[in-house]
């Protein structure tokens, strides 16, 4: 439909159009007129990723000069791709209907291994070892090697992007990952590396957060998006960690090992160039002296990762003299490495900040900051000097370098914590240095600033005026939509007791009592009497997850639950837990049901969709706390009671509350769907959580749906099954929860009616 | 008890029944057991009750014959001679060997038809209620009973029986029960081996490897038992066993299934980081999953259950696979290459052909063409899979250009092959349909004519549905549902004390199988009308007759016990009973009355 959003033309691509999608156009509008940073919640499942690109794509095409690109981040691979394919619909729609035929372009951006089409190097699963693999056929000098003896392999597809690509302009069209691989074949033309360049010229971009949030990679790949951009963060609940971890290094003995033995390998390779070709050496040095930058304009290929620091101020700076020669450097990163390596044996915890550490390491071992800060840049100039192909042995010694630019780079908001054990296990000696950031604005400052309009968006946003606190930003526009639905298709309850009255919680004191397992697994064995199909299980942690699926076991709750459903657990290795998530989808399908027992904050509960059979009820047992006695975490609620004001319980529950959002809210994707959402815990009824619950779940969550028990709770969810269970057609959602274009028309007409004579009765008072 | 006329062919001393000590004496009909310094006999077994004598096997500390008699019961003795074990164990034989030779000639000439009813009866425990309900009381004789109501048994033993399925929780079925001294007992049935076979089988093979020419059945069992198959907690490594061998062939083919991944690209966890940073920095993937309990135990167990449900998942899909397989796979592969060639023509690959030649051997080219294509082939379902995530079935269709439209069809047929196989999906679609017609005793007063236009009309409406709306709508029936059920408004006050409570259980029981005679009974009464035939007027009348013979025999004396024993509740229990049968006898009686007036 073509619907009229405040004034500016917008194509939808479906018929109808749910009420809040078109709020969610109104509020969108309303940013990008204002040019702002903006802040929305809109429940999962109700087509966030279709409104946000309908809107944006006709505000690109009404005033191409106001907004020049949309980049579009989100956060898994299949996530990319799904946004990829609903623009593709989009811009299908605008060919068929629009007067004139849109000349967008549009792409997606992924790694290597998902790109690469090279017959050898796309055999790799792990996506370090095809970067290596594709350095190692595409690096400047294998080429350069490659144009006088003909034996050495290169890669065909990226020879044919150089010769021809680079100029030639991709015509417009959407691009999925596919797309760009079949493109690429055609061409004989690397699909990567052809996404790469065509970034610059592209309308819209979708790509995953990293490139865009951790400097590392951010420095090569979005360099060149101007400041007419809008940028959208989908499913950014989780945006202030992503943040954080971009900005953080950690060191173990592996980590140290891997460093020296990559440095003597240095070492022996200087050597070795030194006796046979010392120019090349000596022209390094003089590149140099002259200054790093314009050495590697040139080479994109060659950039692996890039200085994690942004302030242009140190690229104009000259390398230091101190560690202009290779062997200069190559000793002074050994002095550092030794540095490291005592600070790790330690016996007891260490905690200092960036400043104590330098000062520290001027102390031993008569280390500047000035020279730390190039370490990184230096060392990716050293390995592209000696022409190094397989970086993956040099991974420890990277790690360092980052290290050492980022400590004596930043000086606040960041903390070094040394810790000589495991906390559970304080027998084993394995010592870790942590260097974390603890201020998530520090990643997210330059992109407020940079960018005209940043979008953050997600299902699960709420308490959302933590957001702007914890990014420091000022969002013009911070709206959270509802659901408009015509049956009450989510049954939130919170479940407080079992049927012997005993408080389930999954607080530190009671977590471990068998009365409360046994309350939570009987829940489960009701539930899935209860329920059909799937049913998904959410613990606090995985640990928690193990020790109580074995009491399970012992009070022979296991052996009741399989003869309901089908039992299927996530574990620690990804792959295993990709396999049983397989069968379960498989049981969920044949009609068998199934129970998957998953973590919070696990893979399954960021990326995995439940949608209709596969999650008919969702368990959350307990609140879903981060582990408070990390250091780490410590340290960081320190900093934002220091920085921001907030106070210590108000991010852990904030933070707990999102997480078990984000779990119940993966049962949900539309509203077709439906499904139950357990929270057994006697502390969800509690204000301060219960508030803190997303908008759209909290409306359903009425007082009598409280404190439940278990049978009373089961009671509620056999008749809302028996009711949702019934045949649900769009004309029953029509004119309620789905509108058509007449109907969004004559609401809008009543709206603006309304408005005038709330007008014409203020004029009236005056 | 005994009479003197009976010799006594053998006298055991020292035999001990029930704890008691006691003579045994085979005598020439009976087998009987006088405990010492008794003159009565105190277990007394005739020959044709015996149905087989078994002995404790050998090398078990008590030396015992037992005789199992056809009602299910049997007796133990116990010998016990002073003289030792290798005395006793003659003594028993001397009895065994003399019962082989007399038992033969008692054993019941029970001929084969009559066995089969039995196994028949015995296996139907709804059908053996009716025979005794209405045999054994006379209501009908027992070739009628074979004849018509027991058609369909008789007639389907021959028919296919269902495979079943194997329950999730088979192996927490086997409840161990403990004998007493410090073992434990588990009760396996073929049924549940077979289950076992069919979810594991690497121990189905080691079975076949092992069992009799290795160890005994329940040597193999007895190691099952004590395997971490049964107990999920227990570690497979160290212990020498066959079953250790199992779980690593188990593990292997796991790990092997597990490497190749799932099929659907939106459940593969390992392909949703999109980055790719050294090990080390904050965020990469190897960084996440460092939290480890390092409780073995836990992770094995938790390993296991994972893979319980999948072997039992796998039972299932290889059942239903197996006959529809062949038609299914090749249907689809078609489909994709003829989409694949479609794209290939489509995209000009004839002119990157070319260019492979110029610049490859003839061998690489063709690795590399190999390699597009199996591409192709994972990207198809992968990129359907997205689409189906991004339709929204109630926004209405998106416009779908040429390439969503391919993968439409690529769709469907995928779906075909998942196809659910119904023998009759109206029934499926539309549920019972309540027959339209009137009752036939109206029609009855109608003329010829009128009759068979009626009859017109309703071969007309015959097979269709009686149009939703006619009847309650599905919304309010539900809510009416609700209402009614426990906990809805209707039901306030709603107290359990129902007819579930005021009639005692034994009563229930009698009313049911009551129910179920008389509605047997009923069911042939009606199906006799209209008697077109002689024959069938002949059972209507027979019928008839049955059924009042039922009422005599089984409904007065049930009404007459309900009114005595639960006052309260009077005739309530039988008055629809007593509804049934009247509407038969009206209908008799109509039907007689007309008949006498034709033959007039």
């Amino acid at each position: 439909m073509k619907l009229q959003v405040d004034g500016l033309l917008v194509y939808f691509p479906y018929e109808y159009i749910y009420p809040e999608q078109y709020a969610y156009m109104l509020e969108l509008k309303r940013a990008l007129d204002a040019k702002g940073h903006c802040l929305l919640e809109m429940p999962s499942g109700t087509g966030k990723t279709a409104t946000l690109l309908s809107l944006i794509v006709a505000y690109m095409i009404e005033h191409p000069d106001a907004v020049r690109k949309l980049v579009y981040c989100s956060r898994t691979v299949p996530e990319i791709e799904k946004v990829v394919a609903e623009l593709k619909n989009l811009i299908a729609y605008y060919e068929s209907h629009a007067v004139e035929k849109p000349e967008l372009t549009g792409l997606v951006l992924s790694s290597r291994k998902n790109m690469c089409i090279h017959p050898e190097v796309s055999r790799e699963r792990e996506g370090k070892i095809v970067d290596a693999k594709c350095y190692g056929l595409t690096a400047s000098y294998v080429r350069e090697r490659a144009e006088i003896d003909s034996t050495v392999p290169i890669c065909q597809y990226y020879e044919g992007f150089s010769i021809e690509g680079k100029e030639s302009h991709l015509p417009a069209g959407i691009y999925t990952l596919d797309d760009l691989k079949e493109y690429g074949r055609t061409r004989n033309w690397c699909p990567y590396f052809l996404a790469r360049y065509a970034i610059v010229h592209a309308q819209i971009v979708v790509y995953s957060y990293h490139y865009l949030l951790d400097p590392k990679i951010a420095e090569v790949v979005s360099k060149e998006i101007p400041r007419e951009s809008v940028i959208v963060f989908d499913e950014a609940h989780n945006i202030d960690n992503v943040c954080i971890d971009s900005m953080s290094v950690k060191i173990n003995r592996r980590t140290i090992e891997r460093s020296t033995t990559a440095l003597s390998m240095l070492e022996k390779i200087v050597q070795e160039i030194k006796e046979d070709d010392s120019k090349r050496i000596a022209d390094e040095y003089q590149r140099m002296v002259q200054g790093l930058k314009d050495a590697s304009v040139a080479r994109d290929t060659d950039m692996v990762l890039a200085n994690p620091v942004l302030p242009d101020d140190i690229l104009r700076e000259v390398v230091p003299g101190n560690i202009r020669n290779a062997d200069h450097f190559l000793l002074f990163l050994k002095r550092f490495v030794e540095y490291i390596k005592t600070r790790l044996r330690v016996q007891h915890v260490v905690q200092e900040s960036p400043a104590g550490f330098l000062k520290d390491v001027s102390q031993k071992v008569c280390i500047e900051r000035k020279p730390l800060r190039f370490c990184a840049e230096r060392l990716a100039s050293l390995l592209r000097t000696m022409e190094i192909t397989d970086l993956t042995e040099y991974g420890g010694l990277i790690v360092i370098t980052h290290l050492a630019t980022l400590v004596s780079t930043y000086t606040k908001g960041f903390t070094i914590i040394v810790e000589p054990f495991d906390d559970k296990t304080p027998t084993v000696a394995n010592p870790i240095m942590h260097f974390s950031c603890l201020d998530s604005s520090i990643a997210m400052r330059p992109i407020f600033q940079r960018f005209q309009s940043v979008v953050i968006t997600s299902g699960t946003l709420s308490p959302m005026d933590m957001y702007p606190k914890i990014l420091d930003f000022e969002p013009v526009i911070m709206s959270s939509f509802t659901m408009t639905l015509a049956r009450p298709c989510l049954l939130p309850m919170i479940v407080s007791k079992g049927n012997d009255q005993v408080a389930i919680s999954s607080k530190f004191e009671t977590r471990e009592d068998t009365a409360v397992i046994r309350n939570y697994g009987q829940l489960l064995v009701e539930t899935a009497k209860t329920v059909p199909d799937g049913i998904v299980c959410f613990f606090t942690s995985y640990l928690y997850l193990e020790s109580v699926v074995a009491s399970w076991y012992d009070q022979g709750i296991v052996d009741t639950l399989l003869r309901y459903k089908l039992l299927f657990i996530e574990t620690q290795d990804n792959a295993e837990t990709s396999y049983a998530l397989m069968h379960y989808v498989k049981a969920c399908d044949c009609g068998r049901g199934a129970v998957l027992l998953a973590v919070a904050r696990g893979k399954v509960s960021e990326g995995v969709d439940f949608d209709h059979h596969y999650g008919r009820a969702v368990l959350m047992f307990g609140i879903p706390y981060v582990y408070t006695q990390s250091r780490i975490l410590k340290a960081r609620l320190d900093y934002l009671r220091d920085q921001f004001q907030i106070r210590e319980n108000d991010f852990l529950t904030f933070d707990a509350m999102r997480h078990a959002a984000q779990c119940v809210g993966r049962a949900l994707r539309g509203k077709t769907d439906y499904g139950i959402m357990i929270f057994a815990d006697k502390r969800f009824s509690r204000q301060d959580k219960r508030s803190k619950l997303p908008k759209w779940i909290q409306e359903h969550l009425t007082d009598n749906y409280c404190n439940l028990s278990t049978e009373e709770a089961m009671q509620i969810a056999r008749r809302w099954l028996k009711h949702m269970a019934q045949p649900f057609t769009r004309e029953d959602q029509l004119g309620v929860s789905l509108l058509t274009l007449e109907q969004l028309e004559t609401m809008e007409r009543e709206k603006a009616a309304e408005r005038e004579i709330e007008q014409a009765a203020k004029s009236d008072v005056e | 008890m005994t009479t003197s006329s009976e010799d006594v062919l053998l006298q055991m001393g020292e035999v001990r029944y029930k704890k008691g000590d006691g003579t045994l004496y085979v005598m020439n009909e009976r087998l009987a057991w006088m405990a010492e310094n008794r003159d009565t006999v105190a277990v007394s077994h005739r020959f044709q009750d015996i149905k087989m004598q078994k002995i404790s096997p050998e090398g078990k500390p008590k030396v015992q014959l037992q005789a199992v008699l056809h009602d299910g019961n049997s007796s133990t003795f116990h010998f016990v001679n002073r003289n030792g074990q290798q005395a006793q164990i003659a003594d028993r034989d001397k009895v065994k060997e003399l019962l082989q030779q007399l038992l033969p000639n008692f054993k019941r000439k029970v001929d084969k038809e009559l066995e089969e009813k039995n196994r028949i009866l015995s296996e139907n425990p709804h059908l053996l209620q009716l025979y005794k309900d209405l045999v054994i009381t006379k209501v009908l004789t027992s070739e009628e009973f074979w004849g018509t109501h027991a058609k369909s048994y008789t007639e389907n033993k021959n028919a296919k029986k269902q495979e079943i399925g194997v329950s999730g929780a088979f192996l927490a079925d086997i409840k161990p029960q403990t004998d007493g001294c410090n073992g434990l007992k588990y009760n396996l049935t073929a049924d549940i081996i077979n289950c076992i076979f069919k979810t594991y089988p690497a121990v189905k093979r080691k079975h076949q490897e092992n069992v009799p020419s290795k160890m005994t059945e329940s040597e193999f069992w007895t190691k099952f038992f004590q395997s971490h198959y049964f107990h999920r907690d227990r570690l497979t490594a160290g212990t020498k066993d066959i079953f250790t061998e199992c779980g690593k062939i188990d593990d292997q083919t796991l790990k092997a299934a597990v490497q190749q991944g799932p099929e659907d690209p939106l459940l593969d966890l390992r392909q949703f980081e999109d980055n790719s940073l050294e090990e080390g920095f904050g965020g990469a993937a190897s960084d996440k999953n460092g939290v480890n309990s390092g409780n073995i135990v836990h992770q094995s167990m938790i390993k296991r259950f994972n893979q319980h449900s999948i072997m039992v998942l796998k039972t299932c899909t290889n059942v239903t696979e197996s006959p529809t397989k062949q038609n299914g796979s090749t249907d689809s592969s078609k489909a994709a290459i003829d989409a694949n060639k479609n794209d290939l023509n489509l995209n000009g690959i004839k002119e990157k052909k070319k260019s492979h030649k110029l610049n490859h051997s003839e061998n690489n080219h063709v690795g590399s063409q190999d390699q597009v294509d199996s591409a192709d082939l994972v990207s198809k379902p992968k990129r359907q899979r997205i689409l189906e995530k991004i339709s929204y079935d109630d926004l209405g269709a998106p416009v779908l250009n040429g390439d969503i439209v391919d993968c439409a069809t690529a769709n469907q047929n995928l779906t075909k092959t998942q196809q659910l196989n119904l023998a009759k999906v109206e029934r499926y679609l539309h549920g019972p349909v309540p027959i339209a017609g009137e009752p036939q005793e109206e029609a009855q007063e109608l003329n010829l004519n009128m009759t068979q236009y009626q009859i017109c009309q309703d071969s007309e409406s015959w097979g269709q549905r009686t149009p939703h709306k006619v009847l309650v709508s599905a919304t309010a029936a539900v809510n009416a549902l609700g209402e009614l059920s426990p906990g809805g408004a209707l039901m306030r006050g709603f107290q359990e004390q129902s007819l579930a409570q005021l009639v005692p259980p034994d009563v229930e029981k009698e009313l049911r199988s009551i129910y179920l005679s008389l509605s047997e009974l009923l069911r042939h009464f009606w199906r006799s009308f209209p008697p077109t035939t002689p024959e069938l007027e002949a059972r209507a009348v027979r019928m008839h007759e049955s059924l009042q013979r039922f009422q005599m025999a089984k409904i007065t004396p049930f009404e007459d016990r309900v009114m005595r024993e639960l006052s309260p509740l009077g005739n309530t229990l039988t008055q629809h009973l007593n509804q049934l049968l009247q509407a038969a006898a009206r209908k008799f009686a109509t039907w007689q009355e007309r008949r006498m007036r034709q033959h007039r």
